[in-house]
């Protein structure tokens, strides 16, 4: 099953997602921060109209965030449910991928990692993990709340 | 013919059948009630001509048999071959059960159910039986009307769907629109300006007639209605009439779908526990029928839909024995707890499976759901019972759940929008003591609300947010009151905003668990804001809170008001003259005083009084009102004149009327409107015609009255 995916970047692990679901690329957008929000959620993007979710996907797969000058995009997904954007280091190209490319993620990979990909592309110079974006877009179990600040119980 | 096609038709004939039978529904009960009425008769015979019609064209020879049979018996009433009674009524009833319940199984299964006709089809039987001769086939002089043709002309259906996509679009260009009046304004582009003003217009119309497409009139709910009622009636032995009023009121869809099951939970209730059976309603010396009345109204943006019955009542009593054998209130709190408060217990989670109260006053049972489901919808309710007149439930809600009026806050740097339901009041605590008007106990902050605790809760604390700085010892704190099912609590936030029209928008399901949020919606700047969830803010604030808590908070409030209940203003009724009625909005009135006649002085021509350190204008209202060119004229006797005490900024006004009749709370609809200077409009109040004053403009003509006479002095 020969298929097209957008291959994007975090840190120096190169991603892909099927194109069929991607609605589309944008540049960094203002966000709304969510307060008590499980903290993949970076905050809700105002796309013409329709609000998104924006999830960051360093922080899904507990990666460190992003380097200095990394400025990120975002990569709007149609979900079965809705559609998320995932904040990603940056965005790649299109390529076809051959069915004999492919692999079963391998059991040894981390569980943040394998809980997010079903597959390995095998391509020339190096390997593309292919994102499951549903699984993706669930928050991580037992995540703590996201507390930007100590309570101040002066008040 | 392709399968497609087929499946096509097959869809477009359930719809249609569907909508037959519910009007046939209708039409059976109207009949009933009124079996001479020709026209009706003629309509539901139609229905099943055309049920027959179209399926024997489509071959389900099941349902084709049934409408047959049922023709046969409706043409022997047409005629007159058999009287209308309640057996016809039932049984044709019954075949719209059937017909329905085989409706569901071919859109399932794409075929009809071989068995559902049997029983139904044996009474038709039977009854055609009983006339005197049956004829082998109904002759129908119908055959070449087409009943739905007006209909389908006139509208056609739309998926709901599509006016989602719809609505989305136009909030979009709403959004587009003000971009474009915002450049328009800075190029200084006259012609650009004009342009966006036309957009600007045809924009709000647009999006103002795509939101009415999801409107619908809550008789589409109630249509169901008499039928239950009479069901349900006749199993008890019970004779009940239901009485709709306000059919007509819209509201959007998805509200109208989910007050489905509330309001019918509710009529239930007082078929089956509200209305006494004819014996006793005629010892009781009411009429043998009992009346069920529904009725819907708009009212300051909500919809307000009524359900009373005339039936035996609450007895508060009971509900207070089995409040307390529940352990829901104690003895000391239940002595304490007016009636009303005492009826409010039926609502309580954990009252409703008292098995003692089903038998003995019946409410009660699944109530605690009726309101979790319409608090879900942002909808409040109320019951009202007077012993052996009845019970009433009145039911609040929001318009549409699309579009909602919130207001605007700022806490910790963010924007929120709160519904505007569940808003009671702001307070604003200015100058130099406000932190200190805060008390605490333990750690719990609190505020005396016209002497009744109110618990706080800092927003910035509870969405963990970063306190944007320590208030300041001449800073003000703003105070929301909000309602929730625990009572009413105050929201601390750092600034208040304007109150606007908000487009809600549901969160995506990573955000899905936060209680405290309940959607998100577009600015006109483009960014998004959260909705605060209030009752999911109330349970954050006091989750250990008992019901006897709630319940002191509940009579702390009704103590505070003296209807809390109803939706009305509270009216000043006083008179001018001999007999005209006058009134004024309570909440422009200070304190109500006497004076003695000997009191008053005279700045120039204008009479005065010295009041708690100043002097204090006195307008004589009827001078005012109704001039009749005579200057008033205190008259120096003992008698005491009333006056009603008003303050605008820091000043006292004393508005002299004849007499003080009354507070009455009305819902201020105002029948005629400005009818002259000083009025705002006239009412009906305890039917009798009652003017509103306009104290604002009233001032100012008091005042400027004052100035006249000062110059004239000079």
């Amino acid at each position: 099953m020969n298929k097209q995916v957008c291959t994007f970047n975090l840190g120096d692990t190169l991603f892909g997602v099927d194109v069929p679901v991607i609605q589309e690329v944008l540049r960094p957008q203002a966000m709304t921060r969510v307060p008590l929000a499980p903290s993949v959620v970076r905050g809700l993007i105002n796309l013409r109209g329709q609000i998104l979710t924006a999830i960051d996907l360093r922080e899904r797969l507990s990666m460190p965030p992003a380097p200095a000058g990394v400025e990120g995009m975002n990569l709007v997904v149609r979900l079965s449910e809705d559609t998320v954007s995932f904040l990603v280091d940056d965005v790649g190209e299109v390529l076809d991928l051959e069915a004999e490319q492919f692999e079963e993620t391998p059991p040894t990979l981390s569980k943040a990692l394998s809980e997010v990909t079903s597959g390995v592309y095998k391509l020339s110079d190096k390997l593309l993990l292919l994102l499951n974006v549903n699984a993706a877009a669930v928050p991580r179990e037992e995540e703590p709340n996201f507390i930007p600040q100590p309570l101040n119980s002066s008040l | 013919m392709a399968a497609n096609d087929n499946n096509d038709i097959i869809q477009e004939f359930l719809a249609e059948t569907r909508e037959n039978m519910d009007q046939m529904e209708r039409d059976l009960m109207v009949w009933e009630k009124q079996p001479g009425d020709r026209e009706t008769l003629d309509r539901i015979f139609r229905a099943v001509h055309t049920l027959k019609g179209t399926c024997g064209f489509l071959s389900f020879s099941k349902l084709e048999g049934i409408a047959h049979q049922a023709e046969n018996l409706l043409s022997h009433v047409r005629e007159q071959k058999r009287a209308v009674d309640p057996k016809v009524v039932t049984v044709l009833l019954q075949v719209l059960d059937a017909v329905r319940r085989n409706l569901s199984k071919i859109e399932r299964t794409g075929s009809e159910d071989p068995q559902i006709f049997g029983s139904v089809l044996a009474e038709l039987q039977t009854l055609q039986s009983e006339t005197t001769e049956t004829p082998a086939n109904a002759v129908l002089e119908l055959e070449e009307e087409s009943p739905r043709a007006t209909a389908t002309e006139n509208s056609l259906r739309v998926e709901v769907g599509l006016l989602d996509r719809l609505m989305n679009l136009v909030g979009e260009l709403v959004l587009t629109r003000n971009q474009i009046s915002q450049i328009g304004i800075s190029e200084e582009n006259p012609s650009l300006t004009s342009a966006s003003q036309k957009l600007s217009h045809i924009t709000s119309e647009l999006q103002a007639s795509i939101m009415k497409t999801r409107l619908q009139p809550i008789g589409n709910v109630w249509s169901k209605f008499p039928r239950l009622v009479r069901d349900a009636a006749m199993a008890g032995g019970k004779k009940i009439r239901i009485e709709m009023t306000g059919q007509q009121t819209e509201l959007d869809k998805s509200i109208i779908e989910a007050i489905k099951d509330p309001l019918t939970h509710l009529i239930r209730n007082c078929i089956d526990h509200g209305i006494e059976i004819p014996e006793r309603r005629m010892a009781a010396g009411k009429p043998e029928e009992g009346v069920i009345r529904l009725k819907a109204f708009h009212e300051g943006g909500l919809v307000l839909v009524e359900i009373s019955d005339d039936g035996a009542g609450i007895r508060p009593e009971l509900i207070r024995e089995a409040a307390l054998r529940r352990g829901l209130i104690t003895t000391a709190k239940a002595d304490v707890m007016t009636d009303h408060d005492l009826i409010q217990l039926i609502f309580v989670p954990g009252f409703s499976t008292a098995r003692e109260v089903t038998m003995l006053s019946g409410r009660g049972v699944g109530m605690d759901v009726v309101k979790t489901n319409l608090e879900r919808i942002s909808g409040t309710i109320d019951v009202i019972s007077t012993l052996g007149e009845g019970t009433q439930f009145k039911i609040k809600l929001p318009l549409t759940l699309a579009i909602i009026p919130a207001l605007l806050v700022k806490s910790g740097g963010e924007r929120f929008a709160i519904p505007q339901l569940s808003l009671l009041e702001l307070i604003r605590l200015d100058g130099a003591k406000a932190e200190q008007k805060i008390e605490w106990i333990d750690d719990v902050p609190v505020y005396r609300l016209r002497g009744r605790l109110l618990p706080l809760v800092y927003l910035n604390e509870e969405l963990k947010l970063a306190k944007r700085h320590e208030p300041g010892p001449e800073e003000s704190v703003n105070i929301i009151v909000l309602e929730s099912h625990n009572g009413p609590f105050g929201l601390i936030v750092d600034e208040v905003r304007d109150t606007e029209e908000i487009v809600v928008k549901p969160l995506g399901r990573q955000l899905k668990s936060l209680s405290v949020f309940a959607g998100a919606t577009i600015m006109g700047d483009g960014g998004v804001v959260l909705i605060l969830d209030v009752m999911g803010l109330a349970q954050k604030v006091r989750p250990g809170e008992t019901v006897e808590q709630r319940q002191a908070q509940k009579r702390a409030r009704a103590e505070e008001a003296a209807t809390p209940v109803d939706t009305g203003e509270n009216l000043l009724l006083f008179q001018l003259g001999d007999s005209s009625r006058w009134a004024v909005e309570l909440s422009d009135v200070t304190r109500l005083e006497e004076f003695y006649a000997h009191e008053i002085e005279r700045a120039g021509t204008v009479p005065v009084v010295q009041y708690r350190g100043q002097i204090m204008l006195l307008m004589p209202l009827q001078q005012l009102l109704m001039p009749t060119g005579e200057r008033w004229q205190p008259e120096f006797s003992a008698d005491k004149l009333q006056v009603i005490v008003h303050s605008r900024n820091g000043v006292c006004y004393g508005l002299l009327v004849d007499r003080i009749i009354d507070i009455a709370r009305e819902p201020l609809v105002l029948q005629r409107q400005k009818s002259s200077v000083g009025v705002l409009g006239s009412i009906v109040i305890q039917r009798q015609v009652t003017q509103i004053i306009d104290i604002e403009t009233l001032v100012k003509l008091g005042t400027v009255a004052e100035e006249i006479d000062g110059i004239r002095k000079n």
